[in-house]
């Protein structure tokens, strides 16, 4: 049997409902959370700031330097705390996805770092983590070219889905589950990352982008409007 | 460091600790998220925080639209301390290297006092008898470089602090602590008859009769920093002060 409803009842190009709130962490430099459901992530923001050790300090640009973690309640079974392997990788992509937006070349030798961190997880962490992150280097005012929205896409049997869920993404019948986890810049259109894990045909692919799309701009506008709502609460 | 030198140095400090105090704080203006376009037109001019993308005007930090001259910027609100030349900064020694000391003024990078900034000669053996470490100076910034910045002593006024209180805030708040042409920094000097050194980089020097005055200043500086959206502050600052005084 194919996948013709949604197991929590969404219309396959639903996202979960999403919430965004920037300025959560008043230390740091710039900070925001970002939720899809029950997925939700923290992201903080320090810098500019002097890079050590020098040896990694680019005298033609200042660096982006990300960490992603999920903390050892995030999931019901306790993950261990610290990074591994996953949290690692994660953090590439979300500095690889973050990245093509920043303009660094204003302060060379120095590392803007971004800390990530999941603070309950059902899949598509690292889509809300994208899209905290790239609240909180708006907030920190990091001169950055557009916001960065993140969305996963999944294809379930030969169903595409907006927005995949734990339950979702352990699908097993017919072909399984596809995740591909997009972000884009929403007022140029463009995408800026794409990992994708599982099979897929290239033209459902494509539609796959077309469908992640559409929905990036709902998390875009949801993003300038949390940072609106930050500025006004002050004003 | 005399104290005549430093009211001197207060009454001519208008035209550099003005710096973006020209905000005018009772408009309010629209927010500018990154990416997205603020003005149309061949007409404008991109400034600070924009950029031109064809016929538009698009911002690339996170702030409020300013619109002056056909100049089109965006102020920042938050973010750390970007050093300019000219600014009056306070910083802490880090370092005392053979030539001059190493200070942390906030912001990306860390600045260089050099030994013939000092005021006056110094044996470059005996630099740390007159700035320790771990001291706190009041500098301008003589010149940013690409990797670092370079300070000044030489101009009344500036030297080691060694009494009073120091209150930190966001560097970008500083404007509204001053006020438009110091109006605010005026107001809270006359309220309390403290003496108000403002850093650009968020570093304020208080120093005044007696501690009671300097916490007074203190609290009135934090009550400006928390409400630094509010429009017609200075009214309000004024009301505050009242009821404090009562």
């Amino acid at each position: 049997m194919s996948y013709i409803k949604r197991f929590d009842g969404r219309k396959f190009n639903e996202a979960r409902k999403m919430t965004a709130e920037v300025g959560v962490i008043p230390n740091a430099d710039g900070s925001a959370k970002f939720s899809f459901g029950d997925t939700i992530a923290i992201a903080a923001v320090y810098g500019p700031k002097t890079l050590h050790p020098q040896h990694m300090q680019n005298p033609q640009t200042g660096i982006l330097r990300c960490t992603y973690d999920m903390l050892s309640f995030s999931v019901s079974e306790r993950k261990k705390p610290g990074i591994n392997r996953r949290s690692q990788e994660i953090g590439k992509i979300i500095e690889w996805a973050l990245s093509p937006t920043l303009d660094l070349e204003e302060f060379p030798n120095t590392v803007v770092d971004v800390h990530v961190m999941i603070i309950q997880a059902n899949a598509s962490t690292r889509c809300a983590g994208i899209n905290a992150a790239s609240m909180a280097l708006a907030q920190a005012g990091v001169p950055m070219k557009d916001l960065v929205s993140s969305i996963s896409i999944g294809k379930l049997d030969k169903q595409l889905v907006v927005d995949v869920s734990k339950e979702e993404e352990d699908y097993k019948e017919g072909e399984g589950a596809t995740d591909m986890a997009m972000s884009f810049l929403s007022n140029s259109d463009t995408l800026v990352a794409l990992q994708l894990d599982g099979k897929i045909q290239p033209n459902t692919l494509k539609e796959a982008i077309k469908l992640g799309k559409e929905a990036t701009k709902e998390i875009h506008a949801l993003q300038v409007k949390a940072l609106k709502d930050f500025m006004e609460k002050k004003q | 460091m005399a104290y005549e030198q430093r009211q001197n140095y207060e009454r001519e400090e208008p035209q550099s600790q003005d710096m973006g105090s020209d905000i005018d704080h009772d408009k309010k203006r629209s927010i500018a998220i990154p990416g997205e376009i603020i003005k149309t037109g061949k007409e404008y001019l991109p400034g600070d925080g924009t950029r031109r993308e064809g016929d538009d005007i698009v911002a690339s930090r996170f702030g409020l639209q300013d619109e002056y001259n056909r100049f089109i910027r965006v102020i920042p609100l938050s973010g750390v301390y970007i050093p300019r030349r000219g600014n009056l900064v306070i910083g802490k020694v880090l370092d005392i290297t053979f030539n001059g000391w190493i200070i942390d003024v906030g912001g990306p990078y860390s600045a260089f006092l050099m030994i013939n900034e000092y005021p006056k000669y110094i044996e470059s053996d005996d630099l740390d008898s007159y700035i320790a470490i771990g001291d706190l100076v009041l500098c301008k910034i003589l010149r940013t470089k690409r990797k670092g910045l370079d300070l000044t002593m030489k101009s009344r006024g500036l030297g080691k602090i060694d009494d009073g209180m120091i209150v930190q805030i966001n560097s970008n708040k500083v404007p509204r602590v001053i006020g438009k042409e110091g109006s605010m920094i005026n107001l809270i000097k006359d309220a309390t008859k403290c003496d108000i050194t403002v850093g650009q980089n968020g570093i304020i020097w208080i120093k005044g009769a007696s501690v009671s005055e300097e916490l007074k200043a203190k609290e009135i500086i934090s009550f400006v920093v928390e409400r630094s959206y509010v429009s017609g502050l200075t009214e309000e600052v004024k009301k505050y002060v009242a009821e404090m005084n009562k």
